[in-house]
């Protein structure tokens, strides 16, 4: 009940924090599909340099986030940025990335070679075979990678509060330190609600843009 | 006309190169069939690919037309050359108008011209364009997304249809179906074909000339019925079969053999139509122990007999 009152005390800096937060995920999921879509189709060239830099990719997801941004802050220092919203976005983008490759990189690897063979023999060039085939055959499964992205880097955010980025998880680090269950549960709420409500219009634009005539597949 | 010179691949491998095609040569006039025939690995499905430049040619030269095709770009070289693979390889994110329609986009035609081309090559295909023309490929039985396969090679009317096993994937049945509309069209269309098969009866059907493979050797090149009567080898006689005599009498039609006359039919005996093939006149003479038949032409009329010694004329004349 208090919480309650407190949530509609405060709507204006809800608001205000799950703009920053959505601004944070936004801007690095959109870095992360710019470089990761085009990274995830170059390295189906080759299996090698694929399985180094999916390894690498695992390797970060590893990483607790909060040691991230502790190892964030000395290199970024030095420019003056060591806290607050570059890091969160440079955090939240290395988190982005490897679904966003391995995704890209598995659709465009398990197509199935016939298509690659007749789409050559009929005389595509490169980029044609990409742009009319093999993305758009793909794409189901690049924003699949995609919705993971945004749900991980929801998450990501959260705790970025803590190097002052701002976004919805100051209400969990403001609650803790006051020990106020009003702003806890103020920011564990809406931050499931975002999480939730991302992932299901992500679910719908994925279904969206699957190409027609392909919907029937699972 | 296509003409491969000492065409030769070899694969490199762990433990040195592998020739998977060697100094074959053969020339296949413009607007004939030639099945390229042979066990699985013997080659032919790299020589085809090499055609299309699928497959670099590691030596040896190809000319379509005269022309030396290590001359021209690769990939302006496929739109000019119709491919039709077993797997099909229709793409699912396109309609059959726009998968029929890939080659004429690639060469620029205006979207009217490329729809009317696709409805033409349905039609012509015996799909229904008002039917089928919106459907995925998802949506189509077997047969009907080879044909559309077919149609979508033959989009751009390329003077050269490569044919990679293309009706291997379809049933017994269909594919006879299919393998006679390819026929008749192609009595229309004249293109040079050059067609992949590890199927003798479908080779003896469809081909001019009938170009046979071994471990990458050519062994021999000829059209069916002096392959069936002729084999070069020991291997071409075992390939082609010990009933080879029967399987040339399916390429050998009544008119052929015909001795004309305009003597009437006995009433109730069987007669012959002069366009079947001799299959029938065998079958005819065993069933019923005669020497002879009537035949009659395509309006049931009396032309002429066929008889038990003529036939073994043409099957000695070969």
């Amino acid at each position: 009940m208090e919480t309650l009152r407190f949530i509609l005390n405060n709507l204006p800096m809800i608001g205000e924090r799950t703009v920053e937060h959505i601004s944070i995920v936004s801007v690095a999921v959109g870095i992360a599909i710019l470089v990761g879509v085009p990274t995830g189709i170059a390295i189906t060239r080759s299996q090698r340099i694929a399985d180094t830099v999916l390894y690498l990719g695992s390797i970060v997801m590893t990483i607790p986030s909060i040691a991230l941004f502790g190892v964030l802050i000395p290199v970024l220092s030095k420019i003056g940025q060591g806290i607050g919203y570059l890091p969160a976005v440079i955090a939240a983008m290395l988190y982005a990335l490897l679904p966003i490759v391995r995704n890209t990189y598995t659709a465009i690897r398990n197509l199935d070679p016939a298509l690659r063979s007749a789409a050559i023999g009929m005389g595509m060039s490169q980029s044609q075979r990409l742009l009319r085939v093999e993305i758009p055959i793909a794409m189901p499964v690049i924003i699949a990678g995609v919705r993971i992205a945004v749900v991980i880097n929801i998450g990501v955010t959260a705790i970025a509060a803590y190097i002052g980025a701002g976004g919805l998880g100051t209400f969990i680090t403001r609650g803790i330190s006051q020990t106020d269950v009003r702003q806890l549960l103020t920011g564990a709420l809406t931050l499931a609600l975002l999480a939730i409500v991302a992932d299901y219009s992500l679910m719908y634009l994925q279904r969206r843009l699957a190409p027609k005539g392909m919907e029937a597949r699972p | 006309m296509i003409r491969l010179d000492n065409l030769t691949k070899v694969f490199a491998t762990g433990q040195g190169g592998v020739a998977s095609v060697s100094g074959v040569t053969l020339e296949v006039p413009a607007g004939a069939t030639c099945v390229l025939l042979g066990p699985s690995g013997c080659g032919k499905t790299t020589t085809l690919r090499m055609i299309n430049r699928l497959v670099a040619p590691t030596s040896g030269k190809i000319y379509i037309d005269g022309k030396d095709t290590d001359t021209v770009d690769p990939v302006a070289l496929r739109r000019t050359i119709g491919y039709v693979i077993q797997q099909i390889g229709l793409f699912p994110n396109m309609t059959v108008a726009q998968n029929i329609g890939v080659v004429p986009t690639l060469l620029g035609w205006d979207a009217g011209r490329t729809r009317k081309r696709a409805e033409e090559l349905l039609a012509m295909l015996a799909l229904d364009p008002v039917e089928f023309m919106q459907r995925y490929p998802g949506e189509l039985s077997g047969g009907q997304a080879q044909r559309v396969g077919v149609a979508r090679a033959l989009a751009a009317d390329p003077p050269v249809l490569l044919m990679d096993e293309p009706f291997g994937a379809v049933d017994p049945v269909n594919r006879e179906v299919i393998q006679d509309e390819f026929l008749r069209m192609q009595k229309s269309l004249r293109k040079t074909v050059l067609f992949v098969s590890h199927d003798i009866d479908e080779a003896v059907k469809m081909a001019d000339f009938i170009a046979i493979f071994r471990a990458g050797k050519l062994e021999q090149f000829a059209p069916p019925d002096e392959m069936l009567a002729r084999p070069a080898n020991e291997f071409v006689a075992g390939f082609v079969g010990t009933d080879r005599t029967l399987k040339r009498l399916r390429r050998i039609h009544v008119a052929e053999v015909m001795i004309a006359s305009d003597a009437q039919a006995v009433d109730g005996a069987p007669v012959v139509r002069t366009t079947d093939d001799l299959r029938r006149v065998a079958a005819l003479f065993l069933e019923h122990g005669v020497d002879s038949l009537a035949c009659v032409d395509e309006g049931g009329r009396a032309v002429g007999r066929v008889t038990r010694d003529g036939v073994a004329a043409r099957l000695r004349a070969a």
